[in-house]
């Protein structure tokens, strides 16, 4: 979707500020959030597809206003609401006030960390589904605005570029957020001229590359 | 503790502070979060996985030819053969600076970053001015790191839109020769390896 999270190329942000000796969280609460969505998750009621676009269908002033953990308690507040585990008025009154969904799983203390150090791998068998580009090919990403998820930045639509790699058979995030199935596709990086994307304004010479699935993808 | 930050403005962090309380006080109520599971996060989070990670993966490929070159084929295996691999690292590729090109990972449409090597990202990472910048005005954005490039060295931008996670492998600094793998590592900075930095030298 063309929300504000869609950020490439945008300007008037200002200066990227670095900051020197950054802690890991900034505040208790950080790390409780950042807990919080991992636990969450766990429950396996939504994909990490699902999550980012709950993300970007924030309100794009309320977005681009909310520090990026803010903008997860936001995301993660509607996923549970929208899947039944709580109710906006246990929102408001901040304790539990009856059932709700009951999850596939709790994530117990003693499984966090293999948990993690497990993942979830997006590649799937391509079962004999053979890549339709191949390393070297031009090719030219498809122009769409679609309302719902989608990872092909809008800086990158209908602009030629070339398949640099094929990089495995992964799960569709466009498919996979609203529940319509993983749909995996052939995934490839394809790189651009900085000057395809920007025009007079890209540095010569200089080149960037998306990660694109193969509809994300027409041959040139 | 909380204190003013640019990014997150410092109004906005108590009532956060206080809603997350109150989710964490809810879900725990309904019994669909386990405490002691977050405490295990976080720390695992604030402990185990971070930047050191990938500086000893960096310092490897400087001094093993053969863990360099399979760390540019199949960088996934590579990095777990030291113990680094699972959530947000599961399909990781490894990109070499060289004197002709300069690699720049940015997420310009959330904040993707290869969580086993280089931890939990920083804020500018995940704010607006890097991720809109990074990819129109990667020499730019470079400059308020304070690194100059060569005018000949091209700059390539890795944004990215997959579940792919790219570390970078800074070039190994001058005068580096004398030092073990150890003081390598030392030598490898976390922008490094995003591509905002370039290693220190000894």
């Amino acid at each position: 979707m063309n929300g504000a999270q869609d950020l490439g190329g945008q300007a008037g942000f200002g200066r990227v500020a670095p900051e020197a000796d950054e802690p890991v969280f900034h505040g208790r609460w950080e790390g409780r959030m950042l807990a919080l969505n991992l636990a969450a998750g766990a429950m396996g009621a939504w994909s990490i597809d699902e999550t980012r676009h709950a993300r970007e269908s924030l309100p794009p002033a309320e977005y681009l206003s909310s520090s990026y953990y803010a903008i997860w308690l936001k995301a993660l507040e509607r996923l549970l609401v929208r899947h039944g585990f709580v109710s906006a008025e246990e929102l408001a009154a901040g304790h539990a006030l009856g059932p709700g969904a009951v999850p596939k799983r709790v994530l117990a203390a003693g499984e966090a960390a293999a948990m993690i150090a497990r993942g979830a791998p997006y590649a799937r068998d391509p079962g004999g589904r053979a890549p339709g580009f191949a390393a070297g090919e031009p090719v030219r990403t498809v122009v769409m605005h679609p309302l719902g998820h989608t990872r092909l930045p809008r800086y990158a639509r209908g602009k030629l570029g070339r398949i640099e790699a094929v990089q495995g058979f992964h799960v569709l995030p466009d498919s996979n957020a609203h529940g319509r199935g993983e749909a995996p596709e052939w995934l490839y990086t394809v790189v651009f001229a900085a000057e395809e994307l920007w025009g007079r304004d890209g540095e010569p010479g200089a080149t960037v590359s998306i990660d694109a699935w193969e509809s994300y993808l027409e041959r040139a | 503790m909380p204190h003013d930050h640019d990014d997150a403005g410092g109004s906005e962090l108590d009532p956060m502070a206080a809603r997350v309380m109150a989710l964490e006080t809810i879900l725990t109520e309904k019994g669909l979060v386990d405490p002691a599971a977050l405490d295990a996060l976080v720390e695992l989070y604030e402990t185990q996985i971070g930047p050191r990670n990938g500086a000893r993966v960096v310092a490897k490929a400087w001094v093993d030819p053969e863990f360099a070159a399979w760390l540019g084929e199949d960088a996934t295996a590579a990095i777990a053969s030291l113990g680094y691999g699972g959530r947000q690292g599961e399909h990781m590729r490894a990109v070499f600076n060289t004197p002709e090109t300069h690699n720049l990972v940015v997420c310009t449409l959330c904040s993707c970053y290869p969580l086993p090597v280089l931890g939990l990202p920083p804020v500018w990472y995940k704010s607006p001015p890097y991720r809109s910048r990074a990819v129109i005005d990667p020499r730019g954005v470079l400059a308020e790191f304070g690194v100059a490039l060569p005018a000949g060295t091209a700059i390539r931008v890795w944004d990215s839109t997959a579940e792919l996670r790219y570390l970078v492998v800074p070039m190994r600094p001058a005068g580096s020769e004398a030092l073990d793998e150890a003081g390598l590592a030392a030598l490898v900075t976390r922008d490094s390896m995003i591509g905002t930095g370039l290693a220190l030298r000894p």
